[in-house]
Order: C-alpha cells, then sequence, then structure tokens
C-alpha cells in the first residue's frame, strides 16, 4: 500500500464538496430534530389521549425502525404517491425527524427535572400557562438538556453517510466516487476519516462553550 | 395600624379593601389516597388579620396553604375568598380570584434563570400588565424593604438561603395581594438567617393590612405576629385563641403536648 499525495491533492476539490454537504445535513438536521423534538415532547404532555396516543404510535415507530429503512421509504415510496423532493432535502428531513424521537426523550427528561416548586411558583404569581413554559420550565429544562443533545449532533454526524444510500454526495460518497473513478482508495477514505474527527471535535468544543454560557 | 410612611405599600389600596370576613372554607374535605387530612373543615379569617396555624407535622395545616393557592383542589366543600367563589369556579374566575391571593414557600422558588430583578417583575408585567419601568420601580422599592438593593441584577443561586426567601416575599408583595400565605418560610434556612426573614415579615406585618396565614414552627414569631393561633391536630381545629392565650393556658391537652415538644 502505497500513499500517495497526489491523489489527494486531486480528491480535495471533491472532499470541500462532499464537506459542505456533510455540514448541511449535520446542522439543518440537527435543527429539525431539536424543534421536532420538543414539539414531539410538548404534545406528549397534553392530557388528552386522542394525542398522546397517536405521537407516541408515530415516535415510537420512527426510534424503532432503522434510518436507512425510513430513508429507503421517503426517497422511493413518497415519490410513488406524487411526493418528490431532491436527495438531500429527503435526506435532511429523514435524518432530523429520526433524531427528533431521540431528542423527545432528552427533552422529556429536561422538563420532569425541573422541580416541582417552579410550577408551583408560577401558579402563585397566576402567570398564565404559555408563559410558564416559555419564561420559566423550558429556559430551564433546555439549558439541563444541551450536553445531551450534543452527544446526539455527533451521533447524527456519525449517520450522516447514510445518505449516501439515497443518492447524495456527502463526504463518503464522494471519497466512493473519486475511488471507484481512480482506484485509489486509501488517500479519500483517511481524509474524510480525519474530517469526521475533526468535526466531532470541534462540534463538541462549541457544545462545550454553549454549556458554559448557560450555566450562570 | 401603624402610621409609618417608608413602607412602599399601599396601606390605602385604590379600591377599599374588604372588612370582615375574607377567607372562608366549607365542609373541606382533602384526601390523599386513603388518608384524610381534611374532614369536612370550616375555617375562616377576616381581613387584615394575621393568623398563625400549628399543630403536628400532617395535622393539614399545609394542605389549607395549598388549597387557597389552588395548588391542590378539594374532594368536597367549597372555598370563598373576599366574597368569591375559588372553589368550585371555572378556571377563568379561579385565575381572578387567585389574584388575590400570594404565596411564599418553604424551598423559596425563585426562577433560577432570571435575576432578582425580572424574578419580581415578571408577574406584574405579564398578569397585572404593568409597565416594564413601573413594575421595575415598585420591584426595586421592595428590595428595599426586604434589604436586598445590592443584589438586584444577580442570579438565585448567587444569594444566600435567607437573601433568596426576601427575594420571594418581595415577588408576591409585588402582585399586591390581599393574603400572603407562608408556609414555613424559615424551616429551610440555616439558624443564622431566620431573625432577618422575620424581621421582615415582622415589618410587613405592623406596616401593612395584608392578611397572613401563616404556618410556622417559630412559636416566638407567631406569638409577635400573630391576632390568632389555631391549634391543628387531625385536620380538625382543636383550639384557637390570641397567642397569649394559646401559649400561655392552652387548654386542650393535645395543644400542651404539642407546646411542650416546640418550645
Amino acid at each position: 500500500m502505497k500513499w500517495d499525495w497526489s491523489a489527494v491533492a486531486d480528491f480535495m476539490p471533491h472532499f470541500w464538496d462532499g464537506l459542505l454537504v456533510t455540514l448541511q445535513i449535520l446542522v439543518l438536521g440537527s435543527l429539525i430534530s431539536f424543534a421536532l423534538g420538543l414539539v414531539w415532547a410538548l404534545l406528549m404532555r397534553v392530557p388528552t389521549r386522542w394525542v398522546t396516543w397517536p405521537v407516541g404510535a408515530v415516535t415510537e415507530f420512527v426510534r424503532n425502525t432503522p434510518l436507512l429503512v425510513q430513508l429507503f421509504f421517503l426517497f422511493y415510496v413518497l415519490p410513488e404517491w406524487g411526493i418528490t423532493f431532491s436527495a438531500l432535502t429527503t435526506g435532511v428531513f429523514a435524518i432530523g425527524l429520526h433524531y427528533s424521537t431521540y431528542t423527545m426523550q432528552v427533552y422529556r427528561a429536561g422538563i420532569e427535572a425541573v422541580p416541582v416548586g417552579q410550577w408551583e411558583a408560577a401558579t402563585a404569581l397566576n402567570l398564565p400557562l404559555r408563559r410558564t413554559w416559555t419564561a420559566v420550565i423550558l429556559p430551564q429544562a433546555v439549558r439541563r438538556v444541551v450536553p445531551a443533545l450534543g452527544n446526539y449532533v455527533i451521533s447524527m454526524l456519525k449517520d450522516t453517510p447514510m445518505l449516501m444510500a439515497v443518492t447524495v454526495l456527502e463526504m463518503l460518497g464522494e471519497a466512493r466516487l473519486f475511488a471507484q473513478q481512480n482506484f485509489q482508495f486509501t488517500e479519500p477514505l483517511t481524509v474524510i476519516g480525519f474530517a469526521f474527527i475533526v468535526i466531532s471535535y470541534l462540534a463538541s468544543l462549541a457544545l462545550r462553550a454553549l454549556e458554559r454560557r448557560l450555566v450562570h | 395600624m401603624s402610621t409609618d410612611t417608608h413602607a412602599p405599600f399601599d396601606k390605602k389600596p385604590e379600591s377599599p379593601r374588604s372588612t370582615g370576613e375574607l377567607i372562608r372554607l366549607e365542609q373541606v374535605t382533602k384526601r390523599f389516597g386513603n388518608h384524610t387530612v381534611l374532614d369536612h373543615l370550616d375555617f375562616s379569617v377576616d381581613a387584615g388579620k394575621h393568623v398563625t396555624l400549628i399543630g403536628p407535622s400532617g395535622s393539614g395545616k399545609t394542605t389549607i396553604l395549598r388549597l387557597l393557592m389552588t395548588l391542590l383542589k378539594p374532594d368536597e366543600g367549597t372555598i370563598t375568598v373576599d366574597g368569591e367563589r375559588l372553589f368550585p369556579a371555572p378556571e377563568k374566575q379561579v385565575r381572578e380570584v387567585r389574584k388575590k391571593i400570594g404565596m411564599v414557600f418553604q424551598q423559596f422558588n425563585l426562577f433560577p434563570n432570571m435575576t432578582v430583578l425580572r424574578n419580581i417583575t415578571e408577574a406584574p408585567v405579564t398578569v397585572l400588565g404593568l409597565s416594564k419601568d413601573a413594575a421595575e420601580e415598585r420591584a426595586r422599592e421592595l428590595l428595599e424593604m426586604v434589604g436586598l438593593t445590592d443584589h438586584v441584577d444577580k442570579h438565585p443561586a448567587q444569594l444566600s438561603g435567607g437573601q433568596q426567601q426576601r427575594v420571594a416575599i418581595a415577588r408576591a408583595l409585588a402582585m399586591r395581594p390581599q393574603v400572603l400565605l407562608l408556609d414555613e418560610v424559615t424551616s429551610a434556612l440555616d439558624p443564622e438567617l431566620v431573625a432577618g426573614v422575620l424581621d421582615v415579615l415582622r415589618d410587613i406585618a405592623r406596616s401593612t393590612d395584608i392578611t397572613m396565614l401563616c404556618v410556622t414552627h417559630e412559636m416566638n414569631f407567631a406569638r409577635d405576629i400573630s391576632d390568632q393561633v389555631l391549634m391543628f391536630d387531625s385536620g380538625r381545629v382543636i383550639e384557637a385563641g390570641p397567642p397569649e392565650k394559646i401559649f400561655s393556658e392552652p387548654e386542650h391537652d393535645r395543644t400542651r403536648e404539642f407546646l411542650s415538644a416546640v418550645l
């Protein structure tokens, strides 16, 4: 096995394209999973089974089926019903949806960890329910769950190559394409391997900084 | 009533405050599972009075405060505050009647994500519709009264327990309640911090016409501020009277036992 720097140089333009796509998936997927997970968590607290049962069933189903199957389903089955999105859009939505079923449990734990005395104080001050959530409960709950959400961001990063299966050319896709065209596997795969480590590390630094900012 | 002029809250409120009966519980029953804490209790408090509830733990004192604050719902009976029904009542009415009541908790329950100032202004702004400036001005007056002017921009975690409880008192008063419920407000404090909190409460008792309903194990404090002391046992009032009488010549054996245990 020989290491060929010129192969690295040839791969780099493709690498940057792939990196950009990977980061797009990660950022948009994270935002979707954070937002949707919070929506699920709040819906699960609505005091009627007409809401909690369907939401519980759907999220349980999504959490317990493989992301890859969901990707294939959204990409190949939905178009048969006339619903078509680009591969990237489909992939970002799938990964965001999948991870939202994890983040909802993180939020639930965070919400339940807010002491009951906070609810009581809000009642004693006559704060409306909406205000109690937005000004008292959620700021405290979210602060508690930032580390756990951060772990899912790292997890999600490591799942981004799955989007290759629905033709998205993220880092692994670009590396594979380059490798097949040039019969050089070592260099592109090594480069993206390092890239994954660097992104994880930078993401964890950013999350730690965010955690520090949130702690008083 | 005292003629203090430095007290920063209304001694002459905009609408005349009610005299006579302010709080009435009728035939109130509260059960937790199989355990009946309050059994067809009748109980009333006159406006402006300072009433202290004493008795062994589990005798239902705190339950009464929590029923009045609507943190609990009775299983039976009615609760009326200032002539308006608090229970049973539709949610909208509960919200209106509840504005007349404020509460200070054993564990302070300040909002840790807000500054001291925001803790106090949050409800006046969002519930009473005060302007931010007006709410802050009033909050600063209240903080001056409880001796915490230097701490307006701190977060609760930066304060001692005693300071947090004084902020909680200011927060409750910022809503201009007619009734202040005090639920063992010094029980969670280190002994050296108790006096500061009790001084603030004595000051409020002296200088305002607010009705106070107080559950405490501080018998000296109860003796100082109370117009009336109610001795609870097993969810019933077994003895009631002015503090001098209850503390010096209790009639009931259970009262004597209780007092000798706590004094």
